[in-house]
C-alpha cells in the first residue's frame, strides 16, 4: 500500500492543474516529488530551501494576495520550528493556509527525537480557528486534503503519518463516524489509531467512534453515542495523551462523566528502533490498549503503563 | 488595475509633528518612531501608488510597516492621506481605538500587515511578491520597512537569501538605521543585501530628494533596498 505521503504531490499536483488559487510552498522536504508540477506551474510551486520561518511567512504573504496555499514539510519544521509564524503571519493576519505535515509523531523512530512531534495537536490548540484533520488511511488522506484545499481561506492542518488502518472509510472532513456500538463505554479512535483500538475493544462492550477530523471537535456525535453507551470515554490520539481530553469534557460538560486520554506520553523516550516498538512503549498497541480501557471501563481508577 | 491619480490629501509633511503630538502614551517608542517619519512621507506621498480609494485593489502597490513599534508616524502619515480620520489619533491606545501601539491590520484602513513583534514583515513581503508574480500581476510594487535592529532576526535573513537569488525584483526593502542594532553589522547593512544579489543604496535618511531618488532606482531583476540612515537612537 502506498503512504498518505505517497498520495500528497499527486493529489495537490492535481489541485494546481484545476485550480488557479492553489499554490505549494517547501523548504526542500519533499520538493522532488513536486517536480513535475514546478515544471507546470512554476510561480505556483516555490522552494524556499531549509527556511521554515520563511515558509510560513511566504505563504502569509500569498495569502494575503489571495492564493490559497499548502504548505508542507515535517511536523517538527512546519508547527514547532516557526510556531510564531504560524501565530502571528496566519492567525494575527487573518488569512489562512493548509499546513500539510509529515512524521506524525514518530514515523522515523530511527531519526530520533529531532524528528518527532507528538505535540503539534495541543500547540495548535492555544491557536484560535484551525481545523485539523488526522486521516487514518491513504484514501482518508486524499478526501482530507481535498476538503482542506476547498475550505475558502480557513485555517487547516492535515497530519500525514506512515502508519495506517487497513482499509479506508468514508470520512466527510467534519463528523466522526461510529464504526461499533455497545453499551459501556465510548471509545474514541483517531486516525491511525483506529485498527489498533478495534482489536483492543474485540470482544468489549463498547462504542467505538473513529475521528478524522479533530478540530473542531464533534461534540454531537460524542454525546449522541454516551447516550446509549453511558459518559465512560477513552480518548485514543495517536500524538500527545490528552491532547482532545478537554474538548470531551466541554462536550459533556452538564452530565457527570469520566475521561481518560490515550496517546504519547510526554516524557522523552530517548529510544530508536521502529515504529512499533514505539507505540507499544506508550501503551497505544492492541494489548496495551485492551487492558488499560478494560480497567477504566470496569470503574477502577485508571493508572499509567 | 484602477489606481486614481486624485489623492485626498488634508495634511502636509510640515502638519505631520503636530499629527504625533496628537498620539500619547507610548513614549518609549518614541525614537524609533520618528526615525521613520521622512522614509513614510516620501514613500507615501511620492512613490507608492496606493491611496484610500485603491487600498483594496489588487493592482495597488504594498507597503508593509515590518517595524510595528512606535507607529506613531505612520498612523500621522496615513491620517495626513486620509487613510484613517484624523480624529482617530488622540485616542491611540486605548481600549476603543483601532489605532494600537501595535499596527492590526484587521483594524485600520490601508495597513497591510499587523506588526509588532520583529522580523515578519520582509518574510511575508517575500510571500506577497510572490504572489502577484503567481497571479500575472507584475505591476505592483511591494515594499516593507524594518530596522537596523531588526535586521538582526534570522527570519529576515531567511528572506534576504531567498528573494535575491529568487530575482524578486518588486520586492523593495527599507531599513532605517538608527544604529540601535548592539552589534553593528561587519561591511555595512547594504553589504548583507549585495552579498545575497540585491540592489543596494545606502543614503541620508532625513533628506527627501536623496530618500526619493534611492527610492526610484532602476534595480533590474534584482530585489531592492534603501539603508536610510538617521540620527543614533540614543543621540
Amino acid at each position: 500500500m502506498d503512504s498518505m505521503r505517497d498520495r500528497f504531490a499527486p493529489v495537490v499536483t492535481r489541485l494546481l492543474d484545476e485550480d488557479p488559487r492553489v499554490a505549494v510552498v517547501l523548504a526542500e522536504v519533499g520538493a522532488d516529488r513536486f517536480d513535475e508540477a514546478l515544471r507546470r506551474h512554476p510561480d505556483r510551486v516555490v522552494n524556499v530551501g531549509i527556511r521554515e520561518q520563511l515558509l510560513v511567512g511566504a505563504a502569509s504573504g500569498m495569502a494575503l494576495t489571495g492564493l490559497r496555499p499548502v504548505v508542507h514539510t515535517f511536523a517538527s519544521f512546519l508547527v514547532e520550528r516557526p510556531f510564531e509564524q504560524v501565530k502571528l503571519d496566519l492567525g494575527h493576519q487573518g488569512v489562512g493556509a493548509v499546513l500539510v505535515s509529515a512524521a506524525a509523531s514518530f514515523d522515523w523512530p530511527a531519526g530520533g527525537y529531532t524528528h518527532m512531534a507528538p505535540g503539534d495537536v495541543a500547540l495548535l490548540d492555544t491557536l484560535d480557528g484551525w481545523t485539523v484533520h488526522v486521516p487514518g488511511h491513504p484514501d482518508e488522506a486524499e478526501t482530507l486534503l481535498r476538503h482542506a484545499v476547498a475550505a475558502g481561506d480557513d485555517k487547516v492542518y492535515v497530519r500525514l503519518s506512515l502508519q495506517s488502518n487497513a482499509a479506508g472509510r468514508p470520512v466527510d472532513g467534519r463528523h466522526f463516524l461510529t464504526v461499533r456500538e455497545g453499551r459501556a463505554g465510548v471509545v474514541v479512535a483517531v486516525g491511525p489509531m483506529l485498527d489498533p483500538v478495534l482489536a483492543a475493544t474485540e470482544d468489549m462492550d463498547v462504542t467505538v467512534l473513529y475521528a478524522t477530523t479533530v478540530r473542531p471537535f464533534d461534540a454531537t456525535a460524542l454525546r449522541r453515542a454516551t447516550a446509549t453507551a453511558g459518559t465512560d470515554v477513552v480518548l485514543v490520539e495517536p500524538y500527545l495523551a490528552g491532547t482532545s481530553t478537554g474538548a470531551a469534557n466541554d462536550a459533556l460538560a452538564d452530565v457527570p462523566h469520566r475521561v481518560l486520554g490515550l496517546g504519547v506520553g510526554r516524557g522523552e523516550l530517548r529510544r530508536y528502533g521502529q515504529f512499533d516498538e514505539h507505540l507499544a512503549a506508550h501503551g497505544l498497541d492492541a494489548r496495551s490498549l485492551r487492558e488499560r480501557i478494560a480497567r477504566f471501563t470496569a470503574g477502577s481508577v485508571p493508572v499509567g503503563v | 488595475m484602477t489606481i486614481t491619480e486624485q489623492r485626498t490629501q488634508t495634511y502636509g509633511y510640515t502638519e505631520l509633528p503636530g499629527l504625533m503630538e496628537l498620539m500619547t502614551g507610548d513614549e518609549k517608542h518614541g525614537p524609533a518612531a520618528t526615525s521613520t517619519l521622512d522614509v513614510l512621507w516620501v514613500l507615501y506621498d511620492r512613490v507608492l501608488r496606493v491611496d484610500p480609494g485603491s487600498a483594496d485593489d489588487p493592482g495597488r502597490d504594498r507597503f508593509l510597516l515590518s517595524k510595528g513599534h512606535g507607529p506613531m508616524a505612520y498612523y500621522a502619515v496615513l491620517a495626513a492621506k486620509g487613510f484613517l480620520p484624523v480624529d482617530w489619533l488622540p485616542g491611540f491606545g486605548s481600549y476603543d481605538s483601532p489605532l494600537g501601539h501595535h499596527p492590526d491590520r484587521t483594524l485600520v484602513p490601508g495597513v497591510e500587515i499587523g506588526s509588532g513583534s520583529l522580523g515578519h514583515g520582509l518574510p511575508i513581503a517575500v510571500g506577497t511578491a510572490l504572489g502577484l508574480r503567481a497571479q500575472g500581476r507584475p505591476g505592483p510594487a511591494v515594499w516593507t520597512l524594518i530596522g537596523d535592529a531588526e535586521l538582526d532576526e534570522g527570519s529576515n535573513h531567511e528572506a534576504i537569501a531567498f528573494a535575491g537569488p529568487a530575482g524578486l525584483d518588486r520586492l523593495h526593502t527599507v531599513v532605517v538605521d538608527n544604529s540601535s542594532a548592539s552589534y553593528a553589522r561587519p561591511g555595512g547593512i547594504a553589504a548583507r543585501f549585495e552579498a545575497a544579489g540585491w540592489s543596494a543604496r545606502t543614503v541620508d535618511g532625513r533628506d527627501h530628494e536623496a530618500l526619493y531618488a534611492a527610492f526610484t532606482a532602476p534595480h533590474p531583476g534584482r530585489p531592492h533596498v534603501v539603508v536610510a540612515r538617521v540620527e543614533p537612537k540614543d543621540a
